[in-house]
């Protein structure tokens, strides 16, 4: 037990101090507080046969950033896959349940609708081979929003956005693979920001990335907060208590526990999720 | 003696086996090159490579139609070959899927194991036949489906090493599964699409049989892609089989010249891609 504590007490130490932490604003007793911008109801979701993820309900708020945590090949990418439906590459995988964005259907909504109001930044930073500046320029192309001077301009709101503007504003034409891995990831972040979705997915973006690189994304969220949705995933649940206002415990394809961070990490009611955090497995 | 001594003498021995393997394994090679050096290094010289071939019987003359034959016919041949096997090829690996791929990939690896000789009769009915006469054209067609297997297989490896996030970037902005094929898979692998092209053209450059009645031969320079056309490995068999020693030499210096032209691209490309694929490590 005086482990534990112990435990629990380095865990918490790293609760941002400066972050006020809605002590209040516990998401099941619909108490004043931002609003829903994705809604989950009982999702399910399987690979073939397997069932991945069971009955998983949750709100997601608005302009705040949920975490989510759990033991590797708990569940928390898929679930993270299911908000933008990356998960339709991989075969016979499907998912079922009500999945809100707003009041659409994620299940309805036409792909590349979804994936322009719901951008996702990937574990590994992953440049296209092209330049900077194309790079950034790609999802605005694609979507037809800017072009000309309209464009140039998108592309520096976006890297400036991603606080990488003064890193490379004089190299826009040099090609993105010449970065560094924590620029490359900014550049990520960039690149999904260019289209101003209103959500951004996060696939434990810094575990590829230096402690230096971390922080400076850990940062950034927290301005890209006043702007979009975000959701992320970590293994770290350090990061989790430093930037999430919210967290999400998953095991074994359920979401065991959601809450405001400091419940989560302080007074968690469920003993898996205290099991967890205070590193007694996973 | 001990088992430590034992193991280190074992040790020993199978690795000079191996080396001597090897080495036994790339001799013919170096023997090959050696003897054409020997052979043929004297006689490539400015008449040779600017000249056109002398009558039978009269000494000197040269193998530039021959040189610039060669050349036409690859010319062709990549016409035809690279755009549709590179297509095939990025439909195998982005939207294969099973059924036609399967098939497709099959025959691909069938073709290339086609012997060269058929090819040639295949081309010569196809293509000779009806515009009833032997041309450049013919040859560029007969190389062509050389080429095509070899192009559409590599094409599709190289794809297929573009990692799966790179992909999801790309879907993950919105863009369809076409737009993210053509502006970021294939640009990623395009560097080694590109060696590959030069890879198999350097492997049909030195193909004879396909040419023998498609391109069949021509001591002047070929107008156009309609006349027969010399090339390299045709005027070699030709003047090989010849009884005169002018043209065996002449046949030497051609032989060093193909052989120095294949391993130039060979080795070139191959530093490419070699650089490419570290630089990609890095990143």
């Amino acid at each position: 037990m005086i482990a534990t504590d112990a435990a629990r007490a380095n865990v918490t130490e790293n609760l941002n101090p400066e972050r006020p932490q809605e002590a209040a604003a516990v998401p099941e007793t619909g108490k004043t507080q931002a609003a829903v911008k994705i809604k989950a109801r009982n999702v399910d979701f399987f690979y073939g046969a397997k069932q991945v993820l069971q009955g998983i309900s949750a709100d997601i708020r608005e302009r705040k950033i949920t975490a989510l945590i759990g033991p590797s090949g708990c569940g928390k990418t898929t679930f993270l896959r299911t908000i933008n439906r990356m998960y339709e590459t991989v075969k016979h995988a499907r998912a079922e349940g009500e999945l809100l964005l707003d009041s659409d259907s994620i299940f309805d909504l036409a792909l590349p609708n979804l994936r322009r109001r719901v951008g996702m930044v990937f574990q590994k930073p992953n440049p296209f081979p092209k330049s900077i500046f194309d790079n950034v320029a790609y999802g605005p192309r694609v979507h037809g929003l800017a072009n000309g001077a309209r464009l140039t301009e998108l592309v520096e709101q976006s890297l400036r956005g991603a606080a990488l503007w003064d890193e490379v504003k004089d190299s826009l034409q040099k090609s993105a693979l010449s970065l560094s891995g924590g620029q490359q990831q900014r550049l990520s972040i960039a690149r999904a920001l260019a289209i101003d979705p209103e959500v951004l997915l996060l696939d434990e973006p810094c575990s590829a990335l230096d402690p230096i690189s971390t922080a400076k994304i850990e940062e950034l969220l927290f301005t890209i907060e006043n702007r979009c949705t975000l959701i992320i995933v970590t293994h770290n649940m350090a990061q989790a208590a430093r930037v999430a206002d919210y967290t999400g415990f998953f095991l074994m394809g359920k979401l065991v526990e959601f809450n405001d961070t400091k419940t989560i990490f302080t007074t968690p009611a469920r003993k898996e999720t205290e099991d967890y955090i205070t590193g007694r497995f996973g | 003696m001990n088992r430590l001594g034992w193991r280190k003498a074992v040790n020993a021995i199978m690795s000079a086996v191996t080396a001597l393997c090897a080495v036994t394994a790339v001799a013919p090679l170096l023997f090959v090159l050696g003897i054409l050096a020997v052979k043929g290094a004297s006689s490539i010289n400015w008449s040779f490579l600017t000249q056109l071939p002398k009558p039978t019987g009269e000494l000197g003359g040269g193998m530039a139609n021959a040189i610039v034959g060669s050349g036409q016919l690859l010319l062709l041949a990549a016409l035809f070959g690279v755009p549709l096997g590179v297509a095939g090829g990025i439909y195998l690996s982005e939207f294969g899927g099973w059924g036609v791929p399967f098939v497709v990939r099959y025959a691909a690896d069938l073709l290339v194991s086609v012997p060269s000789i058929v090819i040639g009769i295949f081309a010569y009915a196809v293509v000779v036949v009806r515009m009833g006469h032997f041309s450049s054209l013919a040859g560029g067609f007969a190389l062509a489906v050389m080429l095509l297997p070899i192009v559409v297989t590599n094409t599709e490896q190289f794809l297929r090493t573009v990692p799966v996030w790179l992909r999801e970037g790309s879907l993950a902005l919105g863009a369809g599964h076409w737009k993210t094929t053509i502006s970021v898979v294939v640009p990623a692998a395009m560097q080694g699409i590109l060696t590959g092209i030069l890879l198999a053209l350097a492997r049909v450059a030195g193909e004879t049989a396909p040419l023998l009645f498609t391109a069949f031969n021509n001591d002047y320079w070929a107008r156009g892609f309609q006349q027969p056309v010399s090339s390299l490995p045709v005027r070699i068999y030709e003047y090989a089989l010849s009884p005169y020693d002018d043209y065996h030499r002449q046949a030497w210096a051609a032989a060093l010249l193909l052989l120095g032209l294949v391993l130039i691209v060979n080795v070139l490309s191959r530093l490419v891609l070699a650089k490419k694929m570290a630089s990609r490590r890095i990143a």
